[in-house]
């Protein structure tokens, strides 16, 4: 008998009477249920106490109490415990994990929230408040938001996020839509600078939210699966993260008729964002490409910023900054590393102290190594894209859905504003897919069933992952990618110029490092992956 | 001290011995970190083992990367309220999160706002009254920024770690500065690094485990503690490194291995 998490006690205990007497004959009869997780210690423990004794009527050697996913037995002499020795038991066994799958569908209100207000975010749509006193925007993804979960769900305002471009393809402007779009559909304010000729033409081509219709009928399995994923990972911080952080486990999606007091939307490429969410007030795009420096820039961004002035306790709009390509090289101001950079710390000081977000994206292949570390230092979110190239059989056998992957995402910094615990989460790395041409979900690394014949030089398996890259900071991507596949990777230069091979050739797949300690930029580098 | 619960950092930096005269007083401690592993929270940790209440000791908290609230939130979660001793004068905060320096075609040379941060910092030293004036910490957050803010001239932020290490001579404070070492191991010649790990007494490098990261070990920390004029009467280099976990209340450091 397995008890629901959501019945009462009371169910529990009758369900545990009948099934006790139905099986009279079996000398063990385990019972096992999970914490509610409104329950207060006490019913659990007199439900606890009501069990056992039920159990000892019986006789039964053992009785089972079962918090997934751990189980714990008491053994016989404990039966006669007292009240308080159980109550100190359970305590023990650290009752905050919770089963996955069937917390999702209801949210749940932790004892010890303190920063949750309810009230806060119906009033102002589109903000979360989170733990540590921040409070939260979405992403516009809502696989990123449930992977910021953790946080509070989505990115904390007067915080910088940059993103890492990837030279070869422009999946960051797939983020940067979803974000923009988020923005205007909660009707907050926007600035969007950008080094095109026409940054205001940009905005027709931000998708639209999807249709209640579409929202329906997707997927909900997956949905639930990826809610288990990420929530098994919770398991891993219950014991150490402090309990206020479970309390925002409530899915925003499907809430219902108006899809736009959503906190996070589903956003479909196909469909444009109506003109009507655009107007002058609440967007003013800046083209970078022609000014000398970036003084105008810092103009537009202080004047937005002050009207987004964070007051104690105020419920101000959020405000968005969207700069794209920060240091590209058609503007002027992009061979001055000292004025981007100073530019980049005015902005952030400025923003810590306003309710806003700012995204900011750049290649770092056209920065020099010392200056990209220098701005990876300054982001508080530090995201990095990678396109992965069409038609890669190699790469269709090494991961499974590759033909729906068009990059992949890796998280490499987490914004850590007002705490200096540093959040290491088990999936870096996602891959980026664009389902049915619309709408843009990530996804955790998932290995395709290997191949069991095999033969190629390197001994083992003729599994390659083929990646363009050219800049060492994709080197911890990769270490990333090997880390979620569970593999070693081994690295060979390729193109004939220098076809050095270095790696654990040879060696069993335990070990996951690499070394990197490369002095001169490959251009052509081609890693295989060692496969069973 | 003595009733503290020290930690192997307080071990390593010398904090295990009797609190007067303060260990750190005269001595320069540079803290390294990289973009996986922030080294903020040893500095936070100094800021509550000055701040104690058996110490008599003054904070000079001079802030380029993040505002009064945040380390106010740290603090508070650690034990230590940053209001209550900036209002009894014990802890005091300089927000530079805006400084600018004024560019060089204006006439003034970038310089010209560090020296005025010099000359705020000693204008601060010598308003103390005299019993505080001997237990002075300054301390740094942190050195890429003001870089950054001298607009990359990294002559002017040596001269003026140079103008604050003289402070340690002349008044016996302590320096504690923090610094991204990942910056500079690209350069041909990182000439600020160097001479910072030069200047210090004290070389604390916080960075992730050589397998990567890991939620149990959030990285590890070398403290290299250059000769320190002992009871003893010894000195010489000690290296010593250990593990670290962070956390909200506290910070657990243990030798590689041990934890359970």
């Amino acid at each position: 008998m397995r008890g629901s998490l959501f019945e009462s006690p009371a169910w529990c205990r009758v369900q545990c009477q009948r099934h006790c007497s139905q099986t009279p004959h079996k000398k063990e009869v385990p019972c096992v249920f999970g914490r509610p997780p409104q329950l207060p210690i006490t019913k659990i423990i007199r439900l606890s106490a009501a069990l056992l004794a039920c159990h000892r009527r019986r006789s039964t050697p053992t009785a089972a109490l079962s918090l997934p996913p751990r189980v714990c037995s008491l053994p016989p002499e404990s039966l006669s415990c007292r009240l308080s020795t159980i109550y100190s038991w359970v305590r023990k066994t650290k009752l905050c994990s919770v089963d996955a799958a069937m917390a999702t569908t209801k949210p749940r209100l932790s004892s010890f929230s303190r920063n949750l207000s309810a009230v806060s975010s119906s009033q102002t749509p589109g903000v979360k408040c989170g733990p540590n006193g921040t409070m939260f925007v979405s992403s516009g993804i809502a696989d990123l938001d449930r992977y910021f979960e953790i946080l509070g769900g989505g990115f904390p305002l007067g915080s910088l996020v940059m993103v890492m471009e990837d030279a070869e393809a422009p999946h960051h402007m797939l983020l940067l839509r979803n974000f923009m779009s988020q923005g205007l559909v909660h009707g907050q304010p926007l600035l969007y600078a950008s080094p095109s000729k026409d940054p205001r033409g940009f905005l027709g081509t931000l998708p639209s939210p999807a249709s209640l219709k579409h929202d329906k009928s997707r997927d909900r399995e997956s949905e639930q699966e990826k809610g288990l994923r990420i929530a098994w990972q919770y398991k891993k911080y219950m014991g150490e993260n402090q309990p206020n952080f479970d309390s925002h486990r409530v899915t925003h999606h499907y809430s219902g008729a108006d899809n736009k007091q959503d906190y996070c939307n589903e956003f479909d490429f196909r469909k444009p964002l109506e003109r009507h969410y655009f107007t002058r007030q609440r967007v003013n795009c800046v083209g970078i490409q022609h000014s000398k420096n970036l003084a105008a820039l810092q103009e537009h961004c202080a004047s937005f910023l002050a009207q987004h002035q964070r007051n104690d306790g105020s419920s101000a709009l959020a405000g968005r900054i969207a700069i794209q390509s920060l240091c590209a090289p058609q503007c002027e101001h992009s061979n001055m590393d000292w004025e981007m950079l100073s530019f980049i710390k005015s902005l952030k000081g400025m923003v810590r102290s306003s309710n806003a977000v700012v995204v900011i994206t750049f290649p770092p292949s056209l920065l020099s190594l010392s200056s990209t570390k220098r701005w990876q230092h300054m982001a508080d979110t530090l995201l990095s894209v990678a396109a992965i190239p069409d038609e890669d059989k190699e790469l269709a056998k090494l991961l499974s859905g590759y033909q729906d992957m068009v990059g992949l995402l890796n998280v490499q910094k987490v914004a850590r504003l007002n705490t200096q615990v540093p959040l290491i989460l088990e999936a870096t790395t996602f891959s980026i897919k664009l389902q049915k041409r619309r709408f843009l979900v990530l996804e955790c690394l998932n290995q395709a069933p290997v191949d069991g014949s095999s033969g190629s030089s390197y001994g083992t398996s003729g599994v390659f992952l083929q990646l363009s890259l050219t800049q060492k900071c994709y080197i911890e991507q990769l270490r990333m990618v090997s880390k979620e596949m569970d593999r070693a990777v081994y690295m060979k230069f390729g193109g004939g110029e220098k076809g050095r091979e270095s790696g654990n050739n040879g060696k069993r797949s335990e070990t996951r490092e690499v070394s990197f300690q490369m002095s001169f930029t490959p251009i052509f580098w081609s890693v295989s992956v060692n496969g069973e | 001290m003595e009733n503290q619960n020290l930690n192997l950092l307080d071990r390593a930096l010398g904090l295990d011995g009797p609190s007067e005269p303060w260990p750190l007083s005269g001595r320069v401690v540079l803290i390294e970190d990289c973009v996986e592993t922030s080294g903020s929270f040893v500095l936070h940790q100094l800021v509550k083992r000055s701040l104690s209440p058996t110490s008599s000791n003054v904070i000079i908290f001079v802030a380029f990367a993040n505002p009064f609230s945040h380390y106010d939130r740290i603090l508070r979660k650690l034990g230590c309220n940053l209001v209550t001793q900036r209002d009894n004068k014990r802890f005091i905060f300089f927000d530079m999160l805006m400084l600018r320096c004024p560019d060089v075609d204006e006439g003034k040379s970038s310089e010209g706002g560090l020296v005025l941060l010099y000359e705020k910092i000693l204008k601060t030293i010598c308003g103390l009254p005299g019993d505080k004036k001997d237990y002075v910490t300054i301390m740094i957050d942190d050195i890429s920024l003001v870089e950054v803010a001298a607009n990359g001239g990294s002559d002017y932020v040596l001269d003026f770690l140079h103008y604050c290490h003289a402070l340690t001579s002349e008044f016996d404070c302590s320096l504690i500065t923090l610094n991204h070492e990942d910056i500079y191991s690209s350069m041909e010649r990182p000439t600020l690094i160097l001479q910072m790990e030069y200047l210090a007494d004290i070389l604390i490098k916080a960075e992730p485990l050589s397998t990567g990261l890991a939620t149990d070990v959030h990285g590890q920390l070398t403290v290299l503690n250059k000769g320190t004029s002992h009871r003893l009467g010894r000195s010489g280099n000690k290296i010593h490194n250990f593990h670290y976990k962070v956390k909200e209340n506290t910070v657990e450091y243990f030798y590689p291995g041990s934890r359970v």
